[in-house]
C-alpha cells in the first residue's frame, strides 16, 4: 500500500492543545497472514487489519479512535504499543523511530507508553495482590521512588479513588469498576506520557462507566498525559477526546477536531455512525430530529476489502469513481482546519434530519413501504 | 394440540388488556455463599402489541425475571414465589411439559449473544423450522419453506441458499436476524428480547432495532425489551420499568420516565450517561458507589447507600422502610411528589443540558 505513504503530512495541532507531536504514525499497516491448504499450509491471503493509517498525537492531547468491530482500532493500539509488529509504515515516538526497535531499545520507551485494557477481569493477575500488580512496572524498570514502592502504590491507589489500605487485597475482592481503577493505577505507576486506552469503559455498567471516564479525564488533565482513546461508543469518545479519528476497515476515513467531526461530519460513514447512535431525546420539542440513515448489511471482510473506497459497498452516494480510485484523506473544501475526509462525494456538514431518510437495508425498506 | 393452541385469526381487540401479568414475583437462588434474592417483589404487565422496556444495570434482576417467565431457571437451586399469568395461565406452577408447549410458540426469546444461542451443529434453516414443525405440526417441507420466508423477511439476502448455511457462516448481525426469524416463526404473542443488540455494532444495532419495531407492527406481538442502554430503550419502548437490585424503582410511559423522571436512581442514570449533545464543559455526574450485593441487600430502600437525596426525606425512613411502587406511573421513593418534581426541574434537568 505504498500510495498511502505519500498522503499529505500529518496535520496541525488542535486549538486547545499547544503541544508538540508526541506520537507520529505514518502509513502504518498490519496484515495478518491467513493460512490454508493441505498438507502444506501456505499463506493464502491476508487480513488487512490496518492498512496505511496516519495519525499524530500531541503532548497532553487526548485522541479518540472510533469505529465498529473489525475496523482495526484495537490493532492500531497494539501496534503503537509495539505489542504487534507492524507490516509496514513508521511509528515515531518523541522523534525516535520505534517501528522496528528491539526489545532493548524499547525498554526505556515502554515505561512512557502504557496501556489500559478493556476487560478488567482478564487484565489483572488473579494470583497477585493489588500492591504487587501496581508495583510490577516499577520493579521491572528498577525504579525506587522516594518513599518506597509501597508508598507510591498507596499514593496511586488514592489518585484513582481506591482505599490505600486495600494494598494487600486480591483482584477478585473488587468490583468491575474498581478493577478498572487498579488498571489505571498500574498504567500511571511509571508516570507515562502516553496512555493507550483500548475500550477502557465498555465492559462497565452505565453508572460505573461515568466514574471511570471522569477519572481518566482528571488524570489526563491534571497529569498532562496524552491519550489514545480507542472505543466504539461515540458519546464516550466525544466526551473524552480533543480530536477524533473515524476508522472503517483498516483505514482512517475522517479525522478532525471533536466539534468538527460531531457537528460537521463530511464522510457518509461518519454520518451513518452518528445517526445510528440511540439517543434519549430530552428536549421538549419532538420534531427536532437527527438524520436517520440505516445501512445495509455488515462490514465487509478485511481479507478481501472492496477496491477503491472501502465504504462504497454500503454507501448511498457511491459511483464508478469510488470503485476505481481510492479517495485520499485530505481537507476537502468546506472543512474546518485540521478536518480531513477521505471521500469523493462528501455529504453536507450537518447532522440535522434530511427531507427523506436513507434506508438501505432491504428488509427495512420492504417493511416500511408496506 | 392441547388448550394452548392459538385460536385462529388475529387476536380480537377485546384482549387488549394485559397479556402477561407478573404479580409480586420473588426469585431467589441458593448459592454457596447464601441466598441471593435476585428479584424481590416485582409486578408488571405487558399488553399485546406494546413494548415494555426493562432497564437496569447488571445484577438488577432484569434477566432473571425473564428467564423465570420462560421457566428456564434451574429448579434445583431456585425458589420462585408470586404469580406469572400469561394469557390467564399461571406459569410458576405449570408443569414442564406445559411450558414446553409455550416456548417458541406463544412466548419466544431473543438472546444477547446469537453465536452461543444458535446451535453450531444444525443449519440455520433447520433451527428456524424446528419450532414450526413442533408447534404447528407442519411437515418438514412446509416448515423449511416457512424458514426461508422468515429469513427473507428479516433481511437475509438470498434466503433460499443461506438457510442451508451454519451459524458460523453468518456475520454477527445476520445471526441476530436469524434469531429474530426463529423467535417470530410461530407468530408469538410475546417476545422477550434480552439485550438483543448489546453484542452488535451501532450501525447494525440501528438496523436490528428498526427491524424489530417494524416486525412488531406486522406481527402484533408484545415485546419485553431488556437493556442497560437508555438510548435504546427510548427508541424502542412504549413503557419503561427501571430496575435496581431486584426491585422496580420507577415505571411509566417512555415519555414520562425520560422527560420527567421521579426516582433518584433514574436521575443518576440520565446524568451519568454521556450523550451526543451533552455539555462538554462539565464532567459526567456518576452515581457514587457500586450496586449492592444481593446476598445481603441494604435495608429499607435498596438505593439508599448511593442516594444523595436521603436527607431531604429526613429521619431514618430510607434506611428502615422500603418504599413501595404504586401501579401505573409511579416511583418507589420516600420523597414527596412535590419534592421529586422540584428536585428534577431545579437540580437535575439543568445538568442534562
Amino acid at each position: 500500500m505504498t500510495e498511502d505513504l505519500v498522503l499529505p503530512a500529518p496535520r496541525d495541532a488542535a486549538p486547545e492543545v499547544s503541544g508538540d507531536p508526541l506520537l507520529v504514525v505514518e502509513g502504518l499497516t498490519k496484515h495478518f497472514p491467513v493460512k490454508g491448504g493441505f498438507p502444506i499450509r501456505r499463506t493464502v491471503g491476508a487480513v488487512q487489519a490496518v492498512d496505511g493509517i496516519d495519525l499524530t498525537v500531541h503532548v497532553g492531547e487526548s485522541f479518540g479512535l472510533v469505529g465498529e468491530s473489525g475496523c482495526g482500532k484495537s490493532t492500531t493500539g497494539r501496534l503503537i504499543t509495539r505489542l504487534l509488529e507492524p507490516s509496514a509504515g513508521k511509528i515515531t515516538y518523541s522523534g525516535q523511530d520505534i517501528t522496528h526497535a528491539s526489545r532493548k531499545q524499547l525498554a526505556p520507551i515502554r515505561s512512557e507508553i502504557q496501556m489500559i485494557f478493556q476487560d478488567p477481569y482478564s487484565s489483572l493477575n488473579p494470583r497477585q495482590t493489588v500492591g504487587k500488580i501496581i508495583s510490577g512496572p516499577m520493579e521491572i524498570n528498577g525504579i525506587q521512588p522516594a518513599g518506597g514502592r509501597e508508598g507510591r502504590v498507596r499514593e496511586l491507589l488514592e489518585i484513582v479513588g481506591l482505599n490505600p489500605e486495600h494494598y494487600n487485597r486480591f483482584p477478585h475482592e473488587f468490583s468491575g469498576g474498581q478493577r478498572q481503577r487498579i488498571g489505571v493505577a498500574r498504567a500511571l505507576a511509571l508516570e507515562p506520557k502516553l496512555i493507550v486506552a483500548d475500550e477502557p469503559v465498555s465492559a462497565l455498567d452505565v453508572s460505573i462507566q461515568a466514574q471511570v471516564v471522569n477519572l481518566l479525564q482528571e488524570v489526563q488533565r491534571e497529569l498532562g498525559i496524552a491519550f489514545l482513546f480507542i472505543a466504539h461508543d461515540l458519546a464516550v469518545v466525544r466526551h473524552f477526546s480533543h480530536r477524533v479519528a473515524v476508522m472503517y476497515l483498516g483505514k482512517i476515513i475522517e479525522v478532525g477536531d471533536r466539534d468538527s467531526i460531531y457537528t460537521r461530519p463530511r464522510h457518509p460513514y461518519t454520518h451513518a455512525l452518528l445517526s445510528a447512535v440511540p439517543e434519549v431525546n430530552l428536549g421538549d420539542d419532538e420534531t427536532v430530529g437527527r438524520e436517520r440513515i440505516r445501512l445495509a448489511g455488515d462490514v465487509p471482510s478485511p481479507i478481501n476489502p472492496p477496491t477503491g473506497c472501502r465504504f462504497r459497498t454500503r454507501c448511498w452516494k457511491a459511483q464508478d469513481k469510488c470503485a476505481t480510485e481510492e479517495p485520499p484523506l485530505i481537507q476537502i473544501s468546506g472543512n474546518l482546519a485540521g478536518h480531513l475526509t477521505a471521500c469523493h462525494f462528501p455529504e453536507e456538514p450537518t447532522i440535522e434530519a434530511r427531507d427523506e431518510d436513507i434506508v438501505l437495508d432491504p428488509a427495512l425498506a420492504a417493511l416500511e413501504e408496506s | 394440540m392441547t388448550t394452548l393452541t392459538k385460536e385462529a385469526g388475529a387476536p380480537s381487540p377485546a384482549d387488549a388488556g394485559a397479556f402477561l401479568s407478573v404479580r409480586d414475583l420473588h426469585v431467589s437462588f441458593k448459592t454457596e455463599d447464601g441466598i441471593v434474592r435476585a428479584v424481590d417483589g416485582l409486578s408488571f404487565d405487558v399488553q399485546r402489541g406494546k413494548t415494555l422496556g426493562i432497564v437496569g444495570e447488571s445484577g438488577s434482576g432484569k434477566s432473571v425475571t425473564n428467564l423465570t417467565i420462560l421457566g428456564l431457571h434451574n429448579p434445583m437451586f431456585t425458589t420462585v414465589e408470586g404469580e406469572i399469568l400469561l394469557d390467564g395461565q399461571e406459569l410458576t406452577t405449570a408443569r414442564e411439559s406445559d411450558l414446553e408447549k409455550l416456548r417458541g410458540n406463544k412466548v419466544a426469546m431473543i438472546f444477547q449473544d446469537p453465536l452461543t444461542a444458535l446451535s453450531p451443529y444444525y443449519t440455520v434453516g433447520r433451527q428456524i423450522a424446528e419450532p414450526y414443525m413442533k408447534h404447528m405440526g407442519a411437515s418438514k417441507k412446509v416448515a423449511w419453506a416457512r424458514a426461508v420466508e422468515m429469513l427473507g423477511k428479516v433481511g437475509i439476502p438470498n434466503p433460499k441458499e443461506r438457510a442451508k448455511d451454519y451459524p458460523h457462516q453468518f456475520s454477527g448481525g445476520m445471526r441476530q436476524r436469524a434469531m429474530i426469524a426463529m423467535a417470530l416463526v410461530c407468530d408469538p404473542d410475546l417476545l422477550i428480547a434480552d439485550e438483543p443488540t448489546t453484542a452488535l455494532d451501532v450501525t447494525v444495532q440501528a438496523q436490528i432495532l428498526d427491524l424489530l419495531k417494524d416486525l412488531q407492527q406486522e406481527f402484533g406481538s408484545g415485546i419485553v425489551f431488556i437493556t442497560h442502554d437508555l438510548g435504546v430503550i427510548a427508541d424502542m419502548a412504549d413503557d419503561i420499568m427501571v430496575m435496581y437490585a431486584g426491585n422496580a424503582v420507577e415505571r411509566g410511559t417512555t415519555n414520562e420516565v425520560l422527560r420527567s423522571p421521579q426516582h433518584p436512581y433514574t436521575w443518576g442514570l440520565l446524568n451519568s450517561m454521556p450523550r451526543l449533545d451533552s455539555d462538554l464543559g462539565a464532567p459526567l455526574a456518576p452515581i457514587p458507589g457500586a450496586p449492592p450485593s444481593l446476598l445481603n441487600p441494604p435495608s429499607g430502600c435498596r438505593f439508599h447507600p448511593r442516594c444523595t437525596f436521603q436527607d431531604r426525606v429526613g429521619g431514618t425512613r430510607c434506611v428502615t422502610e422500603r418504599p413501595l411502587l404504586a401501579p401505573d406511573r409511579a416511583s418507589a421513593c420516600h420523597l414527596t411528589a412535590d419534592q421529586k418534581r422540584s428536585i428534577f426541574i431545579e437540580e437535575i434537568k439543568p445538568r442534562l443540558g
